[in-house]
């Protein structure tokens, strides 16, 4: 037994739906209880008012917006060292998840910002580098779109989003040297154990993010089962077109 | 090695619309800033360095997709691939000859431009070694994007949007030099930075080219 018998599409493709209706109900369930409780069971903030229950929405989806990358840049290196197409096309299906994830980091930080910063928009490292997430996505996704052998866009998006972590890390640090901004730090910081969050705004925000991870994931295993049937579906295709 | 490296210029400079494109792309970019915002010489004198680093590096982009589509369609690369000498190489050699033709004119010109642009006296110096560390990175970037897309029909939009985003770190340092020499400042920290990218995908960007248009011919 090990994981890599999960290369195997049929295999994988047994277990991913006998899985999924549990982590579909858990996605949806979390997601639910995090945002009806953080919308309508926590007070307002004292400074900010009703406009800090965004935060349920966008601390969310900007964790998984980055996790998103990560994932597609795993997958992407186990595609370029083992060539298990479950792999690639699990990276080319995380992709237009982590794309809208990011825009709904965006759009509610906007949202956030114009009654918090007085602007929709301002060119601080957080809000520019997720921009420039943003268009590595729009990239990767073009370029599955635009390169017709499936084994070769495989190979060549692999490369790009390999090449585009490099570039992303690098444009985050210039980013921040460039312009000093607005955003606040982590407000959760992992590592250190500390928090800046009250625990009636903390813990429906924990929910919230363990909801868009398995929605996430959810999407995912959804979206790679598609890939993996299109593929069979053409591969049948071109054989009755080889047969006829 | 030197006999594509020659042959590369003598193409560029021969085969026309290479050469000079870039540069007079660059020349027209600069005019027409001025006509959208306006001829206030304090304002574009606080412009001057972004936009002439704007513009070089939009220029170096537009004759990305000459660099290897053109060896694409008539055989040559297959040839370069199949070639003794190594892949990365011979593309590093190409970028090379798209910084000599592309880049160095570039650097040539921008200071001249800087006139049009009432660029501070101060920052004459900065922009032109800004340029000069940076522009070669923007080839070997470019290099990267042109392989990624050798293969594919109509990759010129898909180029831009490929090599863009992989342009911000350079774009961000180099600006930012010619905008603190321009203003004055101590710049020696961001030219480093600078420099530092630059060698950096110049030792490396070769390798990931490499790999992506042997994936891409194969």
């Amino acid at each position: 037994m090990s994981i890599w018998q999960y290369a195997n599409p049929v295999k994988f493709l047994a277990l991913s739906t006998r899985v999924q209706p549990v982590i579909w109900t858990a996605a949806v369930l979390c997601v639910a209880v995090g945002l009806l409780w953080g919308f309508f069971a926590t007070p307002d903030d004292a400074r900010q008012g009703a406009t800090v229950k965004i935060i349920y929405l966008h601390v969310p989806a900007a964790l998984m917006a980055i996790n998103a990358w990560f994932m597609m840049l795993v997958a992407s290196l186990i595609w370029l060292i083992r060539r298990h197409h479950v792999s690639a096309l699990a990276a080319k299906a995380a992709a237009p998840v982590g794309v809208v994830m990011t825009l709904i980091a965006l759009i509610t930080g906007a949202i956030w910002g114009q009654p918090m910063w007085g602007t929709w928009w301002v060119w601080d490292p957080r809000l520019t580098s997720f921009l420039i997430l943003f268009l590595f996505y729009l990239g990767y996704i073009a370029l599955w779109e635009a390169v017709e052998d499936p084994d070769t866009a495989a190979d060549l998006t692999s490369v790009l989003c390999l090449v585009g972590s490099v570039f992303a890390v690098l444009s985050r640090y210039a980013v921040k040297f460039w312009n000093q901004g607005l955003h606040q730090g982590t407000s959760v910081p992992v590592a250190t154990g500390g928090r800046s969050v009250a625990d009636v705004f903390f813990y429906p925000l924990v929910v919230s993010m363990v909801g868009f991870g398995l929605l996430f994931l959810a999407l995912v295993l959804y979206r790679t089962g598609t890939e993996i049937r299109l593929r069979r579906a053409s591969a049948l295709l071109a054989r009755a077109g080889r047969e006829s | 090695m030197t006999a594509l490296l020659a042959r590369d210029l003598r193409l560029a400079f021969r085969a026309g619309g290479g050469f000079g494109l870039a540069l007079a792309f660059f020349l027209i970019v600069v005019v027409l800033v001025p006509f959208s915002v306006g001829p206030e010489s304090s304002l574009l004198a606080a412009i001057a360095p972004g936009v002439l680093w704007l513009g070089a590096l939009l220029a170096c982009l537009l004759s990305l997709d000459r660099l290897l589509a053109l060896d694409f369609e008539d055989g040559t690369l297959d040839l370069l691939v199949g070639a003794p000498i190594p892949l990365e190489g011979a593309l590093s050699v190409k970028a090379l000859a798209h910084w000599l033709t592309t880049g160095l004119p570039l650097v040539l010109a921008a200071p001249v431009l800087g006139v049009l642009l009432n660029l501070p006296l101060a920052g004459f110096g900065w922009l032109t070694a800004s340029l000069l560390a940076g522009t070669p990175a923007l080839s070997v970037i470019g290099t990267f994007g042109a392989a990624l897309t050798v293969g594919i029909k109509r990759g010129g939009l898909l180029l831009s949007l490929l090599v863009l985003p992989l342009y911000v770190p350079t774009l961000i340092f180099g600006a930012e030099t010619a905008r603190r020499g321009a203003m004055g400042m101590e710049a020696t920290t961001p030219l480093a930075m600078l420099t530092g990218i630059t060698l950096a995908t110049v030792a490396l960007m070769p390798f990931a080219s490499a790999a992506v248009l042997r994936m891409g011919l194969r």
